[in-house]
């Protein structure tokens, strides 16, 4: 009897036969961009050190990549990372995670990351709530949006990641929701080419718990929300406030050269030992 | 200034945390990572100058958290880390301390203590995290911390500290005060061949982490560390022996638990130092770190005055010297333990002390200065009156 396997099979570890995600979420999606982009690009799994936070977007490469990969407390992955590729530079290091991990608790270690311009590429799930822990309130939610913590709507601002991370000085900036496989997997193989900081923000739907929160239907309602509601940073320049509320402005923010710390490290390194 | 020479072997006048931040150079620490804090900036001050001389690197992180992450990282990285910080630092350390006991990463984590709690007095000492370091992350765990007495042994506790993490894949903290850390003093640096300098052990080979033992033996497993193919898999979550995420098993979670603790508990006889001069005394002085120098002049003092005085310095305050305390404890009359704080470890020290000998606390005259040998002749003088 043959059995088929799915082409990235050999990316996975053998004995993981199953994922910790709920049906309809994004993170197969995002997993697929992440190891299409490592293959389109004729990398190997070794060349890579995977590191994640604590929620449902950090199950992405741990347990499943064959890989070294660490899985770190909640917020911490890019502070654990940045250690990583200051003494591993010439491997890619690859950070996924969510929201609540990168964008609330770890939100220092995101501004920092990006101001160093430390080389490394952070693929940010944001599903715009806490699943794993029930349906909280995140920065990324929605202003107005009931969820658990908000059963009055939410009072609060949405965080728009990608501006800050712009901000704090990173090298490449894009966001992506996972109705865009295809642009979310040529944004990730960028990110990981570039000789800097790389985040790849990835609007994903929850189902089980933004979807219900937000009325939004199943995964596929969600994904057509995202289709409808997507607008080019192209398109969305020409437009004001109004017209781009409750839409997801999507493509590369930022997408420039500048000096990466692993590579000034070891510039200084030559400089202060050869003297 | 050219190439910087790896150890500084020779006799020097030298502040405590100069001695400890050569004391890393000297054992191959080439990472290390800190955010500025009294009265432990000295140890990253000097590691930013020296590091990138002999090939390292000095990360100043964001805060304290980041500092001990990107250490860890470093370390599984195959790199000998450290960081410094004071009990501030400390306190927001602790979580991440938790997930280097739980993924047996090797690190050296400096605490110059200063008097707390709170923001405090930055640049006074006080021995106010003897415990927080041994039980200030949440989960039942064992920690190893050294106390130097003086900026001598914070040189050689410093090569030791890293010694026992490589040794045994544990974080090994150097706890250190204000007082020994400023304290400038005579540092002999011996030869390179003369320091126990110890290498993690590292797999053999194989690139599936279920045909090996990463984690969890009590023997100490070889560490995958990265970017060699072993495709390690590492988690502060509930693992089984190969790193493997496990919620579901009893059994493995006992064993993520007790063996980390067993595998430094069933080495404490060559982890655990204490300095001992107690023949013929009936009282002893117990104590640890930069009182340890009060408590050896006031047993001078007290044996110039026929009190038949000794001393116990605690080298290694955790895991704690529970047997070496005892054996004091049943060969004596009065045991009076002396510490900069208002009785940390006395509790652990009485309670392996008690039931053979008379027990007493004696903090300093007025918290936060050095006890006054004088002062604890006269204290004890009152106490066998």
């Amino acid at each position: 009897m043959s059995v088929s396997a799915h082409p990235f099979r050999r990316y996975m570890r053998n004995h993981v036969t199953r994922t910790t995600t709920c049906p309809g979420c994004g993170n197969g999606i995002i997993t697929q961009a992440i190891l299409r982009a490592i293959d389109e690009l004729g990398l190997d799994m070794d060349d890579f050190i995977f590191v994640s936070g604590i929620g449902c977007s950090a199950w992405i490469p741990s347990p499943l990549f064959a890989a070294d990969t660490l899985h770190t407390t909640h917020g911490r992955p890019i502070a654990f990372a940045t250690g990583i590729k200051l003494c591993l530079p010439e491997k890619n290091i690859l950070v996924a995670s969510g929201d609540g991990d990168l964008a609330a608790i770890g939100g220092n270690h995101l501004i920092h990351a990006a101001r160093r311009n430390i080389d490394m590429t952070v693929v940010l799930v944001n599903n715009g709530i806490y699943g794993m822990t029930g349906g909280q309130t995140a920065p990324t939610t929605p202003r107005g949006l009931t969820t658990i913590t908000s059963p009055h709507g939410t009072l609060e601002h949405t965080f728009d990641i990608c501006a800050m991370v712009a901000a704090a000085g990173a090298s490449y900036v894009t966001r992506w929701t996972t109705y865009h496989p295809r642009q979310m997997t040529r944004s990730i193989k960028k990110a990981i080419v570039k000789k800097g900081f790389a985040l790849v923000e990835a609007i994903s739907q929850c189902p089980v718990q933004f979807g219900r929160a937000a009325k939004l239907g199943k995964a596929v309602d969600m994904l057509k929300h995202f289709k409808e509601n997507s607008i080019r940073i192209d398109k969305a320049r020409n437009l004001d406030e109004e017209a781009l509320k409750g839409k997801i402005v999507v493509g590369e923010f930022v997408d420039i050269e500048k000096a990466e710390l692993a590579s000034e490290w070891a510039r200084l390194k030559q400089e202060v030992m050869e003297v | 200034m050219g190439r910087g020479k790896k150890i500084m072997t020779g006799t020097h006048f030298m502040m405590g945390n100069l001695a400890c931040a050569e004391g890393a150079i000297a054992a191959g620490c080439e990472f290390v990572s800190g955010y500025p804090i009294t009265p432990a900036s000295e140890v990253v001050n000097r590691l930013a100058k020296r590091l990138p001389e002999v090939g390292g690197i000095f990360l100043q992180t964001e805060d304290e958290i980041a500092a001990i992450c990107s250490a860890i990282g470093a370390s599984w990285a195959g790199q000998k880390a450290l960081t410094a910080t004071s009990g501030p630092g400390i306190s927001l350390m602790q979580e991440n301390i938790g997930f280097a006991v739980a993924t047996e990463t090797p690190l050296v984590i400096v605490d110059v203590q200063r008097l707390g709690p709170s923001t405090g007095a930055p640049s006074v000492g006080l021995a106010g995290d003897m415990v927080q370091v041994a039980r200030g992350s949440h989960g039942d765990y064992q920690i190893v911390a050294l106390c130097p007495e003086s900026p001598q042994e914070m040189f050689d506790l410093t090569v030791r500290a890293f010694h026992l993490a490589e040794k045994y894949r544990v974080p090994v903290f150097l706890l250190a005060d204000a007082f020994v850390g400023h304290m400038r003093e005579q540092v002999i640096i011996p030869e390179e061949k003369q320091l126990e300098i110890e290498s993690r052990k590292i797999p053999k080979g194989g690139n599936d982490p279920m045909d090996r033992q990463d984690f969890l033996s009590v023997d100490v497993a070889p560490m995958p560390v990265f970017g060699r193919g072993f495709k390690a898999h590492v988690t502060s979550s509930c693992h089984d022996e190969h790193g493997m995420r496990n919620l579901s098993d009893p059994e493995v979670m006992h064993r993520y638990i007790s063996r980390p603790i067993d595998k430094i508990l069933n080495h404490r006889d060559d982890i655990i130092q204490v300095e001992a001069d107690y023949s013929g005394a009936s009282i002893v002085l117990v104590s640890y770190g930069t009182v340890g120098r009060s408590a050896r002049a006031a047993a001078h003092l007290a044996q110039a005055q026929g009190l038949r005085t000794g001393n116990v310095r605690l080298i290694t305050c955790w895991p704690f010297p529970d047997r070496e305390i005892r054996q004091v404890a049943e060969s004596v009359d009065f045991i009076v333990v002396l510490e900069n704080n208002r009785g940390q470890l006395y509790p652990y020290i009485k309670a392996e002390a008690a039931h053979a000998c008379r027990i007493e606390l004696l903090g300093p005259e007025t918290l936060g200065q050095i006890h006054d040998p004088e002062y604890i002749l006269a204290r004890i003088r009152e106490m066998i009156k």
